[in-house]
């Protein structure tokens, strides 16, 4: 694909009520996952990027074109911005087939009808859609419209994808396989692409990185993993809060760089390629003896912190000497009954167990 | 009942029984007159009414003015819809209101009362009128084109309404979508937009061209009724609704089956109840 540019942006938009100011950069084949609460600001930053919004203030380039520069009197109208979109709709043209949908965008450009025709043909078996060409969107199913819808954005081959909660109304059935065919059309085409996400499982399979934004600011950004696993905002605390062990698929299990085999049931990821465990941390069993029998996973920790979440306490783990640094973070919740009854402390070193049908193994994109 | 294949099992929250009685008389007043009709036509002489010159001519002034007219009413009306449901003019907000009361008018002005203001707009005193006849010796009233402009006036809101109504429903995003797949406005329109409102479109020009077959105040007053010129049906069924009875009726059964056929044919969306 093409779509190897990246993306640079600085700008601002004051509205009644609200104001954004962001800035950020995105690497040529690089996914950028923006997390954040509703109000946060997320579609006024992706209509500014599509060029439904123009800003008060700043400078959009992808690659190496200018598409917004304020100050210049600069804004490339969206139909010229090589900027695509797949929504959390489908919104397929109704009155056209599955493959003439996928050809609109090369067509627009002036690709002629059979070779257009050809390559939506290529993109809709690539998404796996491929016999079902020649169906109205009526007739498709809402998984199968989002794969076409899919196949229609990557067709013009845009500098940079715009990923809007490209899976928020899929059928909880659909979206696992929409969720990992996303991953591998998105990393082996080298999509440079931006992705608006409440949902950290999106994040941690799809981005590199995530930036949260919050009240039109970005109030945190960094590594997918690390965001995830040790937020520092209170939302990104609350979306992510799960536990994440990263390593590298093995046999139907995740294997740690220190050779730790964590048993799980795997998400469609092949042997040898990275991945992460993830499992929420009220599935996390807390013991002071090490548990015998059953397979389960356990660690051994050092606890850090205890906080009072509601009617749970989260028991915050590090690392205690000789132990690998992904135990690092690891957070269990449990009732304060059983805090009282363990009598344990911050300092004290206990069990972390978690059952293996707890556990979810997924690929990441890097 | 066991030989009832189909029972409906759906039994609904019930309608208050006196509701059956005022319906009655309000489905009475619009079927009656019709039926009435029926009964006073002399169906012996009915080819020979209808085949009559004067009424040949009327039908096709009828058919052709109509047509024009539709026609003007979709080159005219429909960028004006188009522009009602989605031009943003961020200086002046009210102004498409302003605009959109204004198209409206005809809808609910008494028609002759438009045919006037075109007579005193395009008669040979008039304000355009004068400047037409002064410059190129045109005069407009009382002939063909005046049938047309007076159709025009009056059915145009019809296929603006109906028009704007459909682009509103289908909305902005997937023009949006097209926009971002990289077509042009221009292409998004005629790939996109154009094809989504197409039945808004057919009932819109459905709708404008049975108000044009049944025009008669706007025409009367503004074309008067010349026969070939511009004595459509229903002046023609006014004009002999005294001398000549039988065949008066004979063409309002015309009329009405035209508007059958308009309403059975080109039903609006959402008007068969079933939306």
């Amino acid at each position: 694909m093409s779509g190897s540019v990246g993306l640079s942006l600085q700008a601002s938009l004051h509205r009644a009520g609200f104001s954004l100011e962001v800035a950020l950069d995105v690497a040529p084949g690089e996914v950028l996952a923006v997390l954040g609460p509703n109000g946060a600001g997320k579609s006024t930053l992706l209509g500014i990027l599509s060029g439904l919004l123009r800003p008060d203030s700043g400078h959009l380039r992808v690659g190496d074109r200018t598409l917004v520069d304020v100050a210049a009197g600069e804004f490339v109208p969206v139909h010229r911005r090589g900027v695509g979109l797949l929504a959390q709709q489908a919104l397929l043209f109704p009155h056209l087939s599955a493959t003439a949908n996928v050809a609109f965008g090369p067509r627009a450009r002036g690709v002629p009808r059979a070779e257009a025709d050809e390559r939506a043909r290529e993109l809709l078996a690539q998404v796996g859609v491929g016999e079902l060409a020649d169906r109205r969107p009526s007739q498709l199913s809402g998984g199968q419209q989002q794969r076409v819808a899919l196949a229609r954005a990557l067709a013009p081959q845009p500098g940079l994808l715009l990923l809007d909660e490209p899976l928020a109304a899929l059928d909880v059935d659909a979206t696992p396989a929409m969720r990992t065919l996303l991953r591998r059309v998105i990393r082996d085409g080298k999509q440079t692409a931006l992705l608006v996400t409440h949902d950290a499982l999106d994040a941690l399979v799809l981005a590199d990185r995530v930036v949260v934004l919050s009240g039109g600011r970005i109030a945190e950004q960094g590594a997918t993993r690390d965001v995830l696993a040790r937020p520092r905002s209170s939302f990104s605390a609350r979306i992510a809060g799960l536990d994440l062990i990263p390593g590298v698929a093995s046999a139907g299990a995740l294997r740690t760089a220190d050779g730790v085999d964590i048993h799980g049931s795997s998400v469609e990821v092949a042997d040898g390629e990275p991945a992460v465990a993830v499992f929420p941390p009220s599935a996390v069993s807390v013991h002071t003896e090490r548990p015998s029998g059953s397979p389960r996973n356990v660690f051994r920790v050092r606890l850090a912190a205890l906080e009072p979440r509601g009617d749970t306490v989260r028991l915050r783990a590090a690392a205690p000497d000789g132990a690998p640094a992904w135990v690092d973070g690891l957070a269990a919740d449990v009732t304060p009954a059983a805090v009282a009854e363990m009598g344990v402390d911050p300092g004290d070193d206990v069990w972390f167990a978690v059952k293996a049908a707890e556990v979810a193994v997924h690929g990441t994109h890097t | 009942m066991t030989a009832r294949t189909t029972v409906r099992h759906e039994t609904g929250v019930g309608l208050p029984w006196w509701m059956w009685i005022p319906a009655t008389i309000g489905f009475a007043l619009i079927a009656l007159p019709v039926f009435g009709l029926l009964l006073r036509a002399d169906w012996a002489a009915m080819p020979s009414l209808l085949l009559s010159d004067s009424a040949l001519d009327a039908l096709r002034l009828s058919l052709i003015t109509a047509a024009v007219s539709t026609f003007l009413c979709l080159l005219f009306g429909g960028p004006l819809a188009v522009i009602l449901a989605r031009a943003r003019l961020e200086q002046r907000p009210r102004l498409l209101g302003a605009i959109r009361s204004i198209v409206l008018l005809p809808l609910v002005l008494p028609p002759v009362v438009g045919g006037l203001a075109l007579l005193f707009l395009l008669g040979r005193t008039g304000l355009v009128g004068r400047g037409l006849d002064l410059a190129f010796g045109i005069t407009v009233p009382f002939s063909t084109a005046a049938v047309i402009l007076a159709q025009t006036f009056v059915a145009m809101p019809f296929l603006v309404v109906s028009l704007e109504g459909a682009l509103r429903t289908a909305g902005e995003r997937y023009e949006a979508v097209a926009a971002t797949l990289g077509a042009s406005p221009a292409l998004a329109f005629r790939r996109v937009t154009v094809p989504l409102v197409l039945p808004g479109l057919a009932s819109g020009l459905v709708l404008a061209f049975a108000r044009c077959m049944g025009e008669f105040g706007a025409t009367i007053s503004f074309a008067g009724s010349l026969e070939g010129t511009t004595r459509t049906l229903p002046l023609l069924v006014y004009l002999q609704r005294e001398s000549d009875e039988s065949g008066a009726v004979a063409l309002s059964l015309l009329l009405v089956v035209v508007s059958l056929v308009v309403i059975v044919v080109g039903r609006p969306r959402g008007m068969d109840g079933r939306g």
